[in-house]
């Protein structure tokens, strides 16, 4: 007959290597079946249920109470188990045996005053209370713990940037910095590539390709998995990209993240764009169909990323921006200033419109379509254009009682006489599909209307020009009368949409106060709360740490920690 | 002015007083208050029912000795009819170790902070075995108090006339770097007592054989200091009491039953809480069960920022808080955890010349789960039987709390 024993330590926290080492000690002892060994929260104990473990009066348990609940054969090795919790407790590991610890981030520093780091892995729900501490003291925060609620991690990454300190994280697993792993990290050459990354595997799936390539990784930023949340509008991953672009032993920047908020990524990639540094894109579950847009190269996985960072890293030619088809030659985009801000995508192909809408996505946001798409709003009136706006006019529902565009070029003109005499319009995008069946001249009937529309500090018009040096319509005369005039022609849907997407992002600036590059220079100390084995490894790493024995404050009591919080103020 | 700055202040003041021994008085005309018919004891506010056994057989002792009982027994029944009025050391400006009582007849050490001008007085220490402190009253040590209290206090009390005060906390600071902590051991502490007395005694003291005695009872007793140096302890504290907004502790006494802490920002009110026992070694033939509740005044060395608090200095006395030389450092190293400052003229050589922990903190102490260390002798439970081992205790972390709680009702927070 199994018989459960439950033995509760009341406001006895312990950190989860200490619980898991326990529970594995307790489970090992003679006669006993199994052992659940947690800090008492609700999800805990529906834990310890599942595993058939249930422990006696759970009303009674509060969360910053130790349970341990053992199943034995019978009720004396239950006892003898129980009996022996203290003994295994004191058993604790290798190595931190000759130290004495702080147990408060104010004397670790008295020890440590030249630590620039602190490594947090507290129970999430008191871990932004110990990070504004650290971010007060003036260090940069690695928040490995979870569960911190989003507005704190908000407040937290607004006091970082108005101090110019970095909070990797909250739910940071990974990070390198000046060489060195934090948290959970593999061992990976320094080198060229800097990554910044929402997700910790993430991260460490690039950074050990990059070193099985040969290569290596400058520093290794990550942001925590909410980073590209609305809310925290990518803090993070912009502080590390603005460090990356002027960090000189980054040459390229590897960018990943989970799938992220349509408005922030937009912000994001439009200043990924204009680092001076080619920075290879993954975002997950939404890849892009462009390889590159401008300096953005766009990887379609962890690997891939990798592989051409590695690539990019080992050519000796910077990232540039794309040459222009035809007699334009002009390289920079000078984003037009004021109110000029939206881009109008015109298209007669529906598919090459589908194309371009994927590959705008991430850079420009809201964008309409009447073509569905990932990141993409439906348009309400498609004979109405808002903000950024690109229309399938091929679409069944604008050619009612028409013909097609790519044979009659009236809707078109209309629409773009129309759309370049909005004033929020910067740039007007059009595909000019040449070959049989088409329209027999379109640069005679564009051409006048691009004239018009680009007089006078009008928008500009990128116009892609599709088909062969055999089609009838004389693709070289056609590219030269729509350059004449105005347009920026090319024949690469890519270059045409990096040309338009350059003339409207709005890209998001790093929050704050800059980060000193000094934030990860190697060599650094660091401080410690948490989990005892991240401060292992940074010994082991060389790295100075001093390691705080963090409990709950005040015991857990709620009454007191809010009375100790107003004293604070 | 908020805590932060409160508390700066406070322990600024705790740190730049300068104790200085003055001179040797009779309790009843240095202390105000302590008339005919009261007893000073040592702790928070008690009364005879709840005595515990040594207080008991301390507060006997001192009614055969003042001659307000002829027997033991009658002692006991006056104490006990509420004929006695019994007040806190702590209420007059005194302090004393273990049972703390202090009747009007007795001579105390006067202490005075050059700095603040305040002043603190403590009795004379009776040294070791048999002794009021711990709750004895037999004729031997009635004989060997009206001895200290007599002949002893006029020697010592000319010797100290007859030059500067003996300036306390210079002594501390070298007693420190001589593997003293100032409260369970003043091994280092005393023989400088001695050393800055003993010429002045041969100078003012006209009886040879007094001299000797005197300074043989001096010399013998590794604990002779400890009683200015609570004094001066007590004077430090008392510069940083009554600093409005501070949440620093300014005094932790215990009565054998209870144990008491006063805040420098809450003024005379004391948080009590039941004491526990000490945690230690015993002498052979002893044991934990004969231990009484933690007893005396002496936890103002350690509310002063030494003590316990200075433990990485005494590493010779670890075995009494088990263990080696390394628990030595932890203990210090732990007490900054709780403390506002680092003292500037007393420091530990171990730790680099660090200074020694100062100025408890109760928010620290709340936040943290840390109670202040304190060293401390045992007594035995019953009455009389004296000192029965060394060990280690803590306040309980209730009196913390319940401070707190004050502080924040009284700052409406």
């Amino acid at each position: 007959m199994r018989v459960t024993r439950t033995e509760v330590r009341r406001g006895a926290y312990a950190d989860s290597i200490v619980l898991m080492r326990l529970q594995a000690a307790l489970a090992e002892l003679p006669g006993i079946d199994d052992a659940g060994v947690v800090m008492g929260t609700r999800a805990n104990l529906d834990i310890l249920r599942a595993g058939g473990l249930e422990p006696d009066e759970p009303d009674a348990i509060r969360g910053d109470d130790l349970v341990v609940v053992v199943a034995a054969a019978d009720e004396e090795r239950a006892a003898a188990a129980v009996g022996r919790i203290d003994e295994l407790l004191k058993s604790r590991g290798p190595s931190s045996d000759d130290e004495i610890h702080a147990r408060s981030l104010r004397q670790a520093l008295r020890r440590l005053p030249d630590a620039r780091w602190a490594l947090i892995s507290t129970p999430g729900r008191r871990a932004a209370r110990v990070a504004r501490e650290a971010l007060e003291r003036g260090l940069h925060v690695f928040l490995y713990s979870d569960n911190v609620p989003l507005a704190e991690e908000v407040g937290l990454k607004r006091a970082a940037a108005a101090a110019g300190r970095l909070v990797l994280g909250p739910d940071c697993g990974t990070a390198i910095i000046g060489g060195v792993g934090l948290g959970f990290a593999n061992r990976v050459r320094r080198g060229p590539v800097g990554l910044v990354c929402a997700s910790g595997t993430g991260l460490q799936a690039i950074a050990s390709r990059v070193h099985e390539l040969g290569s290596g990784v400058s520093q290794g930023i990550g942001t925590g998995g909410r980073d590209l949340h609305r809310e925290v509008g990518a803090a993070t991953a912009l502080q590390g990209l603005d460090l990356l672009a002027r960090d000189p032993e980054t040459r390229v920047i590897a960018l990943a993240s989970k799938p992220p908020d349509p408005t922030v990524s937009a912000g994001l990639l439009g200043r990924a764009a204009e680092l001076g540094k080619p920075v290879v894109v993954h975002l997950s579950g939404r890849p892009s169909p462009l390889p590159r847009i401008g300096s953005l190269h766009f990887a379609r996985s962890l690997e891939e990323t990798a592989e051409i960072a590695v690539r990019l890293a080992g050519d000796p030619q910077p990232a540039g921006h794309p040459g222009a088809a035809g007699g334009s030659t002009e390289g920079d985009t000078p984003r037009p200033d004021g109110a000029r801000r939206y881009l109008r995508g015109l298209f007669a192909g529906g598919t090459l419109a589908l194309e371009a809408l994927h590959g705008l996505g991430p850079l420009l946001s809201p964008l309409v379509s009447n073509l569905a798409a990932p990141g993409v709003e439906a348009i309400r009136d498609p004979t109405d254009s808002r903000g950024h706006t690109l229309l399938d006019l091929g679409a069944d529902d604008l050619t009612v009682g028409r013909l097609h565009p790519m044979i009659d070029p009236r809707l078109r003109i209309e629409r773009l006489e129309r759309e370049a005499r909005d004033p929020e319009v910067a740039v007007i995008l059009l595909d000019v599909v040449l070959g049989q069946g088409a329209e027999a001249d379109p640069a005679a009937t564009l051409g006048p209307v691009v004239a018009r529309a680009t007089a006078d500090d009008g928008p500009a018009v990128v116009a892609l020009v599709l088909g062969t040096d055999e089609d009838p319509q004389d693709r070289a005369a056609t590219v030269e009368r729509l350059t004449d005039a105005g347009a920026w022609v090319t024949h690469s849907l890519a270059e045409a949409v990096a040309r338009a997407a350059a003339l409207c992002t709005r890209p998001a600036a790093a929050p704050g106060e800059p980060v000193d590059l000094e934030a990860l220079a190697p060599g650094f100390a660091a401080v410690n709360i948490g989990l005892p084995s991240f401060h292992e490894d940074l010994l082991s790493r060389g790295v100075s740490s001093v390691h705080v024995d963090w409990r709950p404050p005040a015991g857990g009591d709620e009454r007191l920690l809010a009375i100790l919080e107003k004293m604070r103020s | 002015m908020s805590i932060d700055r409160a508390n700066a202040k406070a322990v600024e003041r705790m740190i730049d007083a300068r104790p200085r021994l003055t001179g040797i008085e009779r309790a009843g005309d240095a202390l105000p208050g302590l008339e005919e018919g009261t007893l000073l004891h040592a702790g928070p506010p008690i009364d005879w029912p709840r005595m515990s056994g040594p207080l008991r057989g301390a507060v006997i002792g001192a009614l055969l000795f003042e001659g307000w009982a002829a027997t033991p027994e009658e002692a006991e029944e006056r104490a006990a009819g509420g004929e006695i009025r019994f007040d806190p050391c702590h209420h007059h400006g005194a302090v004393g170790p273990m049972a703390g009582v202090t009747s009007p007849s007795m001579a105390v050490y006067r202490v005075e902070n050059e700095t603040h001008g305040n002043v603190a007085f403590s009795n004379l220490n009776e040294g070791y075995g048999k002794v009021l402190r711990y709750g004895a009253f037999d004729d031997e040590v009635l004989e060997r108090l009206r001895w200290i209290n007599g002949p002893m206090a006029e020697v010592l009390g000319a010797a100290l006339d007859a030059g500067e005060p003996l300036d306390l906390r210079a002594l501390l600071s070298e007693a420190l770097h001589m593997g003293d902590e100032g409260h369970n051991r003043n091994k280092a502490g005393s023989i400088l007592f001695l050393q800055r007395l003993a010429p002045r005694i041969a100078r003012t003291c006209a009886d040879r054989e007094t001299a000797a005695r005197v300074l043989a009872f001096l010399g013998d007793n590794a604990l002779s200091v400890l009683n200015p140096v609570m004094a001066a302890a007590k004077a430090m504290a008392d510069a940083a009491h009554g600093v409005d907004g501070s949440t620093l502790v300014t005094a932790m006494a215990r009565n054998g039953t209870d144990f008491g802490i006063r805040v420098s920002g809450l003024g005379d009110r004391w948080f009590t809480a039941p004491a526990p026992t000490p945690d230690g070694l015993y002498f052979s033939g002893f044991s934990a069960t004969d231990a009484n509740p933690d007893i005396g005044d002496s936890t103002i060395t350690e509310t002063a920022g030494f003590g316990a608090f200075a433990m990485a200095a005494a590493p010779a006395i670890v075995t009494f808080v088990s263990g080696t030389p390394k628990d030595a450092m932890a203990a210090t190293l732990e007490m900054y955890e709780i403390t506002e400052a680092e003292h500037r003229h007393l420091t530990i050589p171990a730790l680099e010349f660090r200074g020694t922990p100062v100025g408890i903190d109760l928010r620290k102490v709340v936040e943290l789960g840390i109670t202040p260390r304190v060293n401390t002798g045992i007594a035995h439970r019953e009455a009389g039987i004296g000192q029965i081992g060394a060990g280690l205790v803590r306040p309980p972390m209730a009196v913390f709390r319940d401070a707190l709680l004050a502080w924040a009702e009284a700052h409406d927070l």
